[in-house]
């Protein structure tokens, strides 16, 4: 995982070494690095594709569903405290009271936050976190990065992902191999929750590159402005 | 299966909201539309087993009649569907409604049991042009928002676009369409679209 950070920043930086060298237009402003992206993207698929995918799919159809659901929660319980955090950042009052108090709840009644008691008490799960942070303070996305096992981000929100893995905890757990552990299952875990939907893009893609990108920047948009964005035009 | 419903129903089921009946408001076409596939997903043993050939025949016969495929596709296109022929407009449209039928039957089978929120609608009684808006809850997970853009025509309401977790389908197409056009012209879009199609049944 460490390794897979260093590499984010590896890419961010190459990016904008390569950035000179692309000689056709960009099809797409908000991907002004495509070239390097896609390059990115195709190290992606072939790792992903041949190892990592076929591993999570495995562990989906072996886990007995209450465990993948427990270990779920746990980090989902973590990434409420996250967001909790976050959304105070941004200034959003309901939304971080509620969080915290799903962290609350989960911690208390729910097993240290290996059962999510607090959905099935009415405080529903919200999306939050550093990149959508930073853009209420007004920072825009700037440009698209593809990270292979990462997958799709922007320069705004591969920042909050590295702010998020330094902000921890798990960094800080002084047990190496509790640490690996966990680092893992987590890894395999996000990467589980992303199958199902990953599946439709095949049957929905014609390029499954700009399929991705758009797809990112319009969740990413909507998540930003709480699903309050401006309509777009028909016709551009 | 309880009161839970299945999250692929929703996205089509509402995705081509309906209409018998010029007169029901859209929220209540995308619900009735939801329930009436649920329904049949539920009591349906081929379906049930992921009989592709059934679920595609479910979507065709209960959904497709129901969304706006032509102008689907012209927004998808933008601003190079003007550009297009009328054959290539009617090819267009042939194969794009092939593609979201055949991704919708993959979205069907996909998905495991879900609740689905209907929710109010907040539009003006003589307004043509809405937003139904449905809510998928997961346990665990936020909530999924999948709302439908729909538009009142002289046969009843029809969708012209889905848009899942604020991911609108036709404009995620656009960029899609813009650069196949790029590439081979809408000849080119064409023949990618019928590639991408197979030997799936029009």
């Amino acid at each position: 995982m460490k390794s897979s950070w260093t590499r984010l920043l590896f890419v961010a930086s190459s990016s904008a070494l390569f950035a000179g060298c692309a000689t056709t237009g960009p099809a797409s402003p908000a991907d002004p690095f495509e070239p390097w992206n896609r390059a990115m993207y195709q190290v992606h698929e072939v790792v992903d594709g041949n190892i990592v995918r076929p591993a999570v799919q495995a562990y989906v159809d072996y886990t007995p569903p209450p465990v993948r659901q427990t270990i779920s929660n746990f980090f989902g319980n973590i990434d409420d405290l996250f967001t909790a955090i976050t959304a105070m950042m941004a200034g959003k009052a309901d939304m971080a009271g509620n969080s915290l108090g799903r962290v609350i709840v989960n911690t208390m009644w729910g097993v240290g936050g290996l059962i999510d008691v607090a959905s099935s008490g009415d405080i529903p799960k919200a999306n939050f976190d550093f990149g959508l942070a930073f853009g209420t303070w007004g920072i825009p996305q700037g440009p698209y990065l593809f990270v292979p096992l990462l997958g799709p981000t922007t320069v705004r929100d591969g920042s909050g992902w590295v702010v998020r893995f330094y902000a921890g905890p798990i960094g800080y757990i002084p047990d190496v191999p509790a640490r690996n552990v966990l680092y893992g299952l987590g890894a395999v875990d996000s990467r589980a929750q992303a199958l199902s939907a990953e599946s439709i893009v095949d049957q929905a893609a014609l390029d499954r590159y700009t399929f991705i990108r758009r797809a990112y920047l319009q969740r990413r948009q909507y998540l930003l402005y709480e699903g309050k964005v401006p309509p777009e035009k028909e016709e551009e | 299966m309880k009161a839970t419903s299945r999250i692929g129903l929703a996205v089509l089921a509402a995705a081509f909201a309906l209409s018998a009946h010029a007169q029901e408001a859209p929220d209540a076409l995308v619900k009735r539309v939801s329930q009436e596939v649920v329904q049949i997903i539920k009591n349906d043993p081929k379906v049930q087993a992921g009989d592709q050939g059934r679920i595609r025949e479910v979507i065709e016969s209960k959904l497709v009649p129901h969304f706006d495929a032509e102008r689907m596709t012209a927004l998808a296109m933008g601003r190079n569907w003007r550009q297009a022929t009328p054959e290539q407009q009617k090819q267009l449209v042939d194969q794009f409604r092939t593609l979201l039928i055949r991704t919708y039957s993959g979205a069907l089978n996909q998905y495991r049991d879900q609740q689905i929120d209907h929710k109010p609608l907040r539009a003006d009684p003589n307004a043509t042009d809405v937003l139904v808006r449905t809510e998928v809850i997961r346990q665990g997970q936020p909530p999924v928002q999948i709302d439908y853009g729909m538009e009142k025509k002289d046969g009843g309401w029809k969708a012209y676009d889905v848009i899942v977790g604020g991911v609108s389908l036709v404009t995620n197409y656009r960029d899609e369409f813009n650069e196949q056009i790029r590439a081979g012209g809408i000849d080119g879009l064409i023949k990618t679209l019928a590639a991408k199609n197979g030997g799936a049944a029009k």
